[in-house]
């Protein structure tokens, strides 16, 4: 089977006053219609890898790869009507905090509805059904209600919902989820995950979930990629993580104190330079 | 110093944050307080301090009792707070020096120079960092000038507000052995706000369980691990805190 997503070679830098900052430095990776991971710290690039995917690394960044094809498309050779085209209907991408990645000034319901009338052809009564039925798949309760009401009037984990609804209205084949539980708390954190869990799932996508909390995504994806200074340090099946080969991913492992356990003091990574080379 | 908390309330205009909560902490123990968002683990940690509006019920620190807002110089001396986000609570325009020079002209203490040097040490942090400006620190640097700040006046309460759930997971392991270093060589009584309970069970001896205002259980950290609890959320969160697992989530 060929696969969703090829990435090979990608690097995204930033020129600045003091030089060229390098956030992805030549990573590749194919994604099929499963679950991947992408761990790492702040700054491993992590995000800015999701951000190059959905072609929204920011001026002035500069995104280069060798290959970057989504289903057979040169995303490296897309212009901005292509993205508009493909962004929301056949590629998605959820973010971390729905109070800043949700319209402030547009009600739950109308942004939903616009995505599905930007990229289908559909009436303003179907729209308005398939945003209802949609906001019922992500357990909702009352779907009428939230479809009229504003972001601010509704919490973090029903705000996330609603991003998640709308990100996937229009049946996309790639997911990319960046952070999307870590302004949550715990257990809102595992509702919101289990329904995302039904919905790729149920509809076959492929998934990219970005994420700090190594165990976390690890109980959550297939595979890992774990990032360290914009590279690629190591790559694991996530029932192998235990067997962990990495310094850096034994690190991350090891330095989260867990219930239970009486390790004082926590173990701390020591970064080794040969690590980012 | 101990704190005793009873029946505590605190209202917003009208919204009980706090409902009749009580909690007694011990000289040189580690309490942590756990809940999720809203619950009024912060608000309880505010209303000791006096930055919230205190209702009803009485808070007493070391047997002296503590009356609206007001707070004795000798309290705002021995308690001291550390909040959560380093990028919000050092100023950006000062400098490190400047920062931890603040409370000692606050409480009227000498010998500045011989202070600030050791606060730094004692954080971990060199001397070059004494006269840098937060944006040229990292977060976790940033944590560390906040407890510096927070250490310098010789305080013997710390109450500490999620003070790593901003960091990355290796810089958190660094500032929690630094609090536990800290708390070892000084004696300190600590009140830990946390929603992870990983982190309040490796820091806290004992820890009060908080939802929607009201205190849902106080129990050892060991029974928590050991899975004696009494109350269906707290083993709830304690699920939770597990991470994903598809037998966890109902649909």
């Amino acid at each position: 089977m060929k696969p969703l997503l090829t990435v090979r070679n990608l690097s995204v830098t930033y020129p600045t006053r003091t030089g060229i900052v390098e956030a992805v430095r030549g990573i590749s990776f194919e994604l099929g219609r499963e679950r991947l991971g992408i761990v790492g710290e702040s700054g491993s690039g992590k995000s800015q890898t999701g951000r190059a995917i959905m072609g929204l690394t920011p001026p002035p960044g500069i995104v280069r790869a060798d290959t970057l094809s989504f289903s057979g498309i040169d995303l490296t050779q897309a212009g901005p009507a292509a993205w508009r085209d493909m962004r929301g209907s056949r590629m998605a991408m959820i973010l971390q905090d729905p109070k800043f990645s949700l319209n402030p000034v547009m009600t739950i319901g109308r942004q939903i509805t616009e995505t599905l009338r930007r990229h289908e052809n559909v009436t303003k009564r179907e729209a308005r059904r398939r945003a209802l039925e949609m906001l019922e798949a992500v357990q909702i309760t009352d779907p009428e209600r939230v479809f009229g009401l504003y972001p601010f009037e509704v919490s973090g984990g029903m705000g996330q919902r609603a991003m998640i609804a709308m990100m996937l209205v229009c049946g996309p084949e790639l997911l990319i989820a960046d952070e999307p539980t870590s302004a949550l708390d715990v257990t809102v954190q595992l509702e919101v995950l289990g329904i995302l869990d039904r919905l790729v799932r149920d509809n076959g996508m492929g998934l990219i979930f970005i994420s700090h909390d190594l165990r976390l995504v690890s109980s959550f994806c297939d595979r890992v990629l774990v990032m360290y200074a914009g590279r690629i340090v190591e790559e694991l099946a996530t029932a192998d993580l235990s067997s962990a080969k990495h310094p850096y991913t034994q690190g991350l492992l090891d330095c989260t104190p867990r219930i239970g356990e009486s390790r004082h003091p926590l173990p701390v990574l020591e970064r080794q330079k040969e690590w980012a080379a | 110093m101990t704190i005793r908390i009873e029946n505590l309330s605190v209202s917003f205009d009208g919204f009980r944050a706090l409902n009749s909560v009580s909690i007694a902490v011990d000289k040189g123990e580690s309490f942590g307080l756990v809940g999720e968002s809203g619950s009024g683990k912060s608000t309880l940690l505010r209303a000791v301090s006096g930055l919230a509006p205190v209702s009803g019920g009485t808070i007493a620190v070391n047997g002296e009792a503590l009356t609206g807002s007001r707070r004795s110089r000798a309290f705002r001396r021995a308690v001291q707070m550390v909040f959560q986000d380093p990028y919000a609570s050092l100023h950006p325009r000062q400098t490190v020096d400047r920062q931890l020079l603040e409370p000692l002209a606050i409480h009227g203490i000498g010998d500045t120079e011989r202070r600030i040097l050791q606060a730094l040490d004692e954080v971990g942090l060199g001397h070059s960092f004494r006269f840098r400006y937060p944006h040229q620190l990292s977060g976790g640097q940033r944590q560390r000038v906040a407890i510096a700040r927070a250490l310098i006046v010789e305080p013997a309460i710390l109450l500490l507000d999620e003070p790593t759930s901003a960091l990355d997971a290796s810089v958190q392991a660094e500032v929690l052995n630094l609090l536990e270093e800290v708390r070892g060589r000084h004696n300190l009584t600590f009140v830990m706000v946390s929603h992870d309970l990983g982190v309040v069970t490796h820091m806290c001896s004992r820890l009060a369980v908080m939802k929607a205002g009201e205190v849902v259980e106080t129990l050892a950290a060991a029974d928590l691990a050991g899975g004696r609890m009494v109350s269906d959320y707290t083993r709830q969160l304690m699920v939770a805190s597990k991470g994903f697992s598809r037998e966890a989530v109902p649909g």
